[in-house]
């Protein structure tokens, strides 16, 4: 019992907080900050020029090179939801705010460095992180790893400086679980990836903080396009982390991003992000992760904002007794398509995944699971479950459920469970009654529908996630 | 003192025009009824006082100590004092009792606030008063209640959050005979001369336990008769024929 007063007072005290803060602390936008652009649309001469520019090794620009034929060989998806509004002649692919990259706040930019202090990052890095990355537009502007990390041997920077510094350790992982050729969206980060984090921790160094990598895209109708690679080598334990925001603009931008996990015999990972993206971007993100013996995957996703946003974070259970998780919550708010769900693949025997996704929809928002699960033949004894939650805010919203299993293995053993809930004006007016505002009455559903998976997330992060949801609830304004 | 002035109401839902000419005035240390055979408008004037949305008034004014409530948002006449007791009170899936009752509070008495132990004391009393065990703190608002479960709740909330206009829909449906004695005793502790009652119903019941001093009689929209106590125990023997004889 104290220790849900003290959570419940925490959240008290949140939405004390929250009346202070706008949306605007962060759609706000800087002038255009950067010092170099490739220019609008998309060629060879592009993702040549890219390379060149950052003085990359000769087999990385062979890559981008064959990435591109692969790009301009795929169509564009039509199975899922609408991407017409992605205007691929009219996007700057590179977009570099400045020269330098330092581990030093006091040397960033001083408009970068007001962004990245409007959004709290310093702070957060010195009360809850081992180490952080920022990245603004098209590069990293910031590194920096606690030297007791950096003494165990861990590496922690962007994924440009670790092609320069560590060259063979890159090539051993960069494209091995998301080749080029997976689909047309990961081709494109292919040929024309920028930044990103490269995490390695070496074997048996658990890490006790995590580590974040914030993005933050600035400018109007480009691209971002991170490539970020966690190895965590076999015996070890890390905790990843990325945020993301961007300003809002008139026109599309576009983020497609690409992460690998590697998750090495007996090792922890787990994978934290926070999205938040403004209204006028696409979200095409590919996550995946491969998940040795005994190894332990898990992927927390909190999805909020965007355009459209089609992300499918995929486990491959390659090691007996290999186990995954998946935590997803996504909030669909007006005009906002969610089309998120989880992959599981079970190669090997005795794996285990766990799947829960819980959608949000709010007005003519748009909340689709989209799930796959495989037990191939020989992984025997192998379990999954798969949960599905959907709130529907509102009484015309819909939700709509795609899972789509492949059991191979007879021993093998799965469940689905699915629930829609709706909250309309009766709900809202009984809650109105007894005092609450309508934008009070709202969260305090949704938060509720999201509590047992806040409880499973870190603390601080549950509270980032539920001051996020509740911002997000304010701008709707009259809900219901 | 505190005064509810209904005057001239008149109010649709969906281009249906439910009530037609509701006048009445209430004092804080009073105790109304309003009777009226099924179908009258009782549950919408209840609605309607509260504001829910999706009746539209179009006639007339609600004024409290003065002010007029028409055109103000549910919670602004929840923070003004009012407090309807649903007859079918709404579940609202994973928002815990607990947790809603204590924010509402805080939003109606936003100068004296309690600490969160002493808040959580007092609703684990003022459960056991209403026949409720310490569990339902922690469960979703009305989910899985049963009706008297659900009535239970509605008294505790009012004890709870201290309103100074209290309007009971149908109290007294889903309560057994032992229930409704314990509800109606919480009832009368806390009326006060601060506090008005509305008690909505269709039969004399619950009036047996709470006795008004006033009694209107609602027919088809319209407020058709007035007076005492008296006219609430004529129903009980005749009925409203009577009354839309007369």
């Amino acid at each position: 019992m104290v220790v849900e007063y003290s959570r419940e007072e925490e959240l008290e005290r949140l939405v004390h907080e929250l009346k202070t803060v706008k949306t605007s602390d962060w759609e706000f936008h800087d002038k255009d900050n950067s010092v170099y652009s490739t220019g609008k649309g998309l060629n060879k001469k592009v993702v040549e020029e890219i390379s060149e520019i950052k003085k990359e090794p000769d087999w990385m620009r062979r890559l981008r090179l064959k990435a591109l034929e692969i790009f301009e060989s795929k169509p564009v998806p039509t199975w899922g939801p609408d991407l017409s509004g992605i205007d691929w002649e009219n996007t700057s692919y590179y977009n570099r705010p400045d020269e330098r990259k330092t581990n030093n706040w006091d040397e960033v930019p001083d408009q970068i460095k007001d962004t990245f202090t409007k959004l709290g990052i310093p702070e957060m890095e010195q009360k809850y992180l081992a180490g952080s990355v920022a990245q603004y537009d098209s590069e990293g502007v910031y590194h920096n790893l606690k030297k007791v990390w950096e003494d165990k041997g861990v590496v922690f920077m962007d994924l440009d400086s670790a092609v320069q510094k560590y060259p063979d350790l890159v090539k051993d992982y960069y494209c091995r679980a998301v080749p080029a050729s997976d689909n047309k969206f990961a081709a494109l980060n292919g040929a024309v990836w920028s930044g990103g984090s490269f995490l390695y921790v070496p074997k048996g160094v658990q890490i006790d903080m995590p580590l974040q990598t914030y993005f933050r895209m600035n400018g109007e109708s480009t691209g971002q396009f991170e490539h970020t690679i966690v190895v965590a080598d076999e015996g070890s334990k890390v905790h990843y982390i990325e945020g993301c925001t961007a300003p809002r603009y008139e026109k599309n931008s576009l983020h497609s991003a690409i992460v690998e996990i590697y998750v090495k015999k007996n090792a922890k990972a787990r994978y934290t992000s926070v999205q938040n993206w403004s209204k006028s971007v696409y979200n095409m993100p590919t996550k995946r992760s491969w998940v040795d013996e005994n190894a332990n995957m898990e992927w927390v996703g909190g999805s909020l904002g965007s355009k459209v946003t089609m992300l499918y974070p995929s486990s491959y259970l390659r090691g007996p007794r290999a186990t995954a998780s998946n935590l997803n919550i996504s909030l669909a708010g007006p005009g906002t398509v969610k089309d998120t769900g989880a992959k599981a693949i079970h190669l090997a025997p005795y794996t285990q995944s766990k799947i829960v996704a819980k959608s949000i929809s709010i007005e003519d928002g748009k909340a689709i699971y989209r799930g796959l699960l495989r037990i191939n033949k020989g992984a025997i004894d192998s379990k999954s479950r798969v949960q599905c939650d959907a709130l529907l805010i509102n009484d015309e919203s819909a939700s709509l459920t795609f899972p789509h299993d492949e059991i191979y293995d007879p021993t093998a053993t799965f469940s689905h469970e699915a629930s829609v809930g709706r909250i309309g004006t009766e709900e809202l007016t009984y809650l109105r009654s007894r005092g609450l505002t309508e934008d009070e009455a709202s969260s305090m559903i949704v938060l509720g529908f999201l509590d047992d998976v806040m409880r499973e997330i870190p603390m601080e992060f549950a509270v980032e996630m539920n001051r996020l949801i509740k911002l997000e609830m304010n701008k709707f304004g009259a809900v219901g | 003192m505190t005064t509810l002035e209904v005057k001239n109401l008149a109010a649709s839902i969906n281009g249906k025009q439910i009530l037609k000419d509701v006048s009445f005035t209430m004092h804080g240390g009073e105790i109304h009824a309003l009777m009226g055979p099924n179908g009258a408008g009782k549950s919408t004037l209840g609605y309607v006082l509260i504001g829910h949305p999706d009746y539209v008034v179009t006639n007339g004014s609600i004024k409290l100590n003065g002010v007029e409530l028409v055109g103000k948002l549910p919670e602004e006449r929840a923070k003004a004092g009012l407090f309807l007791a649903y007859q079918t009170p709404v579940a609202v899936q994973g928002v815990k009792l607990s947790a809603f009752l204590r924010m509402a509070y805080n939003q109606l008495h936003p100068d004296s606030k309690m600490k969160i132990q002493d808040f959580y004391d007092e609703l684990k009393r003022n459960l056991n008063k209403v026949g409720l065990d310490e569990t339902f703190m922690s469960r979703s608002v009305n989910e899985g209640f049963s009706g008297g479960e659900r009535k239970r709740v509605e008294i505790l909330q009012m004890m709870m959050l201290k309103p100074k206009f209290v309007i009971l829909d149908e109290i007294d449906s889903g309560l057994d005979i032992d229930a409704l004695k314990m509800v109606a005793e919480e009832i009368k502790k806390y009326f006060s001369d601060q506090v008005g009652f509305l008690i909505i119903t269709h039969y004399q019941r619950i009036l047996k336990n709470i006795e008004p001093g006033f009694v209107h009689i609602l027919v088809d929209g319209k407020v058709v008769m007035e007076g005492g106590n008296d006219i609430s125990l004529r129903i009980e023997e005749d009925g409203y024929d009577w009354i839309r004889g007369a």
